[in-house]
């Protein structure tokens, strides 16, 4: 008999329904579960008194696993009984576990016994950068390059560590938590009326998909789910921000090798798509589109029409200036070969998203765990194989393409009907688990109610909780003049990671 | 032949750059609706109904002026204006949002019923500032939609470069900052390390809601309520986030580069 409770996207399982096991056997379970191909969607702990804060002076702490069957759509959770102090750590054997003990080890105290290295992840302290001492290569020849957390550009905060000899990076380390705002610490107790605000706000570039699953998971626990055209809505404005968010990438790319057509177009035709959502809802980062229940405005036949056709000329000319740039020889030159990520570490590091898929890994929520809308239109998954910068640049490419068709199929097959359904209360000790692919990767949220009904944890994991670690890896034996580059090609939120 | 293609699509297009404001600003997308209007005297007595729905509690009752709107704290979600019974608060559909000081973001009775434009930073400064200033961005706590909107604003379409304005690597090469984010703890000491290295005389600007208040993380305990407390504000922009059309219109509002301007009639 399987040591764990199994369900599929978007649905919720009974607390009680949920296998308890000592630390060490839940920790041995899910090592043979990974070595059987499952991988890490959320490892957290909890206060085993049912309480809802996370300070409560809880002396046990239990842990929660949800893992990930990609090949068979099915989603597995499992617990362990309250405990204090060890468990042993999963992370000598499979490496994607490493931030989450991190994170256990941060918030509960508990110590993974084994882990490599272990330290805080995103603990605030007045003196930056926080969460030293960094890993040293030593030698007289080594030399240590430190950046941020303020970057030279527009853009969120992080500390990167280098460790060099003359220009080729032996280790990369990277420090966040400087954008930590206690988001969810500010969730548990709720649902509040400010949740889903400062979901919104979790990651802004990813606003659909986070709140997509956040309201998912709290329609699962009320027992009832969005409607039909809701759920289409959502489908429509998530590939919208793909495309924005993709474009940019393709943009900014062209722009760090100094290929200014490219990234001059980009730029732009990023606007029109971030245009496009605010077509649908006002805001160009789909801000007070999706609720809990449902949406907030509707995508009528007009405007529907109207969508289509900005979109197929912002699609037209994403193309041709994509084209410029595959075309140019010397911009190829700067993209193939550097950042290369074998697909071995990528699995082992359980990468998601475009960053993963151009590892030639093959997964895809929309594809392998369908929920809402994606039940009934599917996505094909773009895989590049090559691991480099370039191939997270086609990947990027080849899913600007997919959501183009996607959107011209999806537009015209509105389901029609009502935007929102009314909230029942949420059903008391259950857990709700729903995925979203964001245009990063796997958005994943585990929400967990009390006796009463309120949430227990809301628990967060951007895709780039589960990619930064991929940008480390990439970075060695590389030049570090090609850090900006191999950066872009990743392009993961800090914000996202520190919550 | 993508040398050839580059150039015959550049000839074709054409410049790119949108005319305002020697020419009309950009519409707003129709739903956007643009700054609040709020004329409490059109509230009813026990009507309470938008500070209930209000999720960042924008909107309080005063003993001595009744019902008041924050726009520094408003995330221009709209639900206020769809509750309210009496039309109290209305859509202005109008982009110019910029402030000088947060007390004119409150919005309330009379003359109070809609925002106080931002004034220029004054003749002194303009004529230090006005034909070239560079600023520093630091996000702190920053969501990346602020970000990418003041980003936004350095493509071809907005090209900021025409009015001499620029972003700059270092501090040590900037006339003020442009705050985003809250201001989350743990990057409080970078951002006061930023602004300890700007040369004076030098001035910030807080973009985004979360800058001017705290916005959706105005109660969390990791973070400050908005940059305010830590550095002296000479400019408010507000918006979750605010639409690139209102920061273009901030900035050239306090350099006093809207003086006259065709975009300004009417």
């Amino acid at each position: 008999m399987t040591p764990f409770a199994t369900l599929s996207n978007a649905s919720s399982v009974s607390w009680d329904a949920i296998p308890q096991k000592t630390p060490e056997n839940m920790c041995s379970s899910i090592a043979e579960a990974m070595a059987n191909g499952a991988r890490i969607c959320s490892f957290f702990g909890l206060p085993s008194d049912n309480s809802i804060s996370l300070n409560s002076g809880s002396k046990t702490i239990e842990l929660v696993a949800v893992l990930a069957h990609d090949t068979e759509d099915a989603l597995s959770v499992i617990r362990s009984m309250p405990f204090s102090g060890s468990f042993p750590s999963l992370t000598p054997d499979h490496p994607q576990a490493h931030l989450f003990e991190r994170l256990i080890f941060e918030e509960h105290g508990l110590t993974p016994t084994g882990h490599p290295w272990l330290k805080t992840v995103r603990k605030t302290d007045t003196n930056a950068p926080w969460n030293s001492p960094f890993f040293e290569v030593a030698g007289s020849e080594i030399h240590e390059v430190a950046v941020g957390p303020v970057h030279a550009g527009i853009i969120e905060p992080g500390h990167f560590r280098f460790q060099c000899t003359g220009e080729i990076v032996h280790h990369l380390e990277i420090a966040l938590g400087y954008q930590h705002r206690g988001i969810e610490a500010a969730l548990t107790g709720g649902p509040f009326p400010s949740g889903i605000k400062q979901i919104e706000a979790l990651a802004g570039d990813t606003s659909i998909a986070h709140t997509t699953a956040y309201a998912t998971n709290l329609e699962v626990l009320s027992g009832t789910e969005a409607p039909l055209q809701a759920q289409w809505v959502r489908a429509i404005a998530l590939e919208l921000e793909r495309l924005a968010n993709h474009t940019g990438d393709i943009g900014a790319l062209a722009n760090d090798v100094a290929f200014l057509p490219t990234s001059s177009a980009c730029g732009r035709i990023r606007g029109d798509f971030l245009n496009l959502t605010a077509l649908i809802c006002g805001n160009r980062f789909g801000r007070s589109l999706v609720t809990p229940g449902g949406c907030r405005y509707d995508l009528e036949t007009e405007r529907a029409c109207r969508l289509r056709e900005r979109l197929l000329v912002s699609l037209s000319e994403v193309e041709q200036a994509a084209r410029w740039l595959w075309e140019s020889s010397s911009s190829r030159a700067r993209f193939e070969r550097i950042g290369t990520l074998t697909p071995d570490d990528a699995a082992r590091m359980g990468m998601v998203g475009p960053a993963a898929r151009a590892c030639g890994l093959v997964r895809d929520v929309r594809f392998d765990h369908p929920a809402g809308w994606h039940r009934f239109a599917q996505i094909p998954v773009s895989v590049w194989p090559d691991g480099d910068v370039q191939a997270r640049a086609r990947v990027r490419w080849l899913e600007i393409r997919q959501s183009g068709e996607f959107l011209k199929e999806q537009l015209a097959a509105a389901p029609g009907g009502p935007l929102i359904t009314p909230m029942p209360p949420l059903m008391p000790d259950t857990l709700a688990v729903t995925l979203v692919e964001g245009w990063r990767g796997e958005v994943c949220h585990v929400a967990i109610t009390d006796h009463q009904g309120r949430l227990r944890t809301c628990k967060v994991t951007d895709p780039s909780f589960h990619n930064w670690t991929g940008l480390a890896l990439a970075m060695r034996n590389q030049a570090i003049s090609d850090f900006p580059i191999c950066n872009k090609s990743f392009n993961l939120s800090y914000c996202g990671f520190d919550l | 032949m993508s040398t050839f293609d580059v150039l015959f699509h550049r000839i074709q297009t054409g410049c790119e750059t949108i005319a305002y404001p020697d020419g009309p600003a950009p519409a707003l997308p129709d739903r956007h609706g643009g700054a609040l209007l709020m004329d409490s005297t059109r509230c009813l007595d026990t009507c309470h109904a938008c500070m209930d729905i209000c999720p960042t509690q924008a909107i309080r009752r005063t003993q001595e002026d009744g019902i008041e709107l924050d726009l520094g704290r408003c995330l221009f979600c709209g639900s206020c204006v769809e509750v309210c019974p009496t039309q109290a608060i209305t859509h202005t559909n109008n982009h110019r949002m910029a402030v000088r000081k947060k007390d004119d973001l409150i919005l309330g009775t009379g003359a109070r019923s809609q925002l106080r434009l931002a004034e220029d930073l004054g003749s002194r400064l303009i004529a230090l500032l006005g034909r070239s200033i560079r600023l520093r961005q630091v996000s702190a706590g920053g969501c990346n939609a602020c970000e990418a909107d003041v980003n936004v604003l350095g493509t071809i379409g907005w090209d900021l470069g025409r009015f001499g304005i620029q972003f700059v690597a270092s501090p040590r090469h900037a006339d003020g900052i442009l705050i985003t984010g809250p201001v989350s703890k743990a990057m409080e000491l970078a951002l006061r390390k930023t602004w300890d290295a700007i040369p004076e005389p030098k001035i910030a600007i807080a973009v985004g809601s979360c800058a001017i208040s705290g916005g959706p993380f105005h109660a969390n305990s990791e973070t400050h309520a908005g940059a305010d407390g830590i550095i002296p504000i000479d400019l408010y922009i507000p918006g979750c986030p605010p639409h690139p059309l209102t920061i273009l219109d901030g900035l050239l509002r306090m350099l006093g580069k809207l003086k006259g301007r065709r975009s300004e009639a009417g």
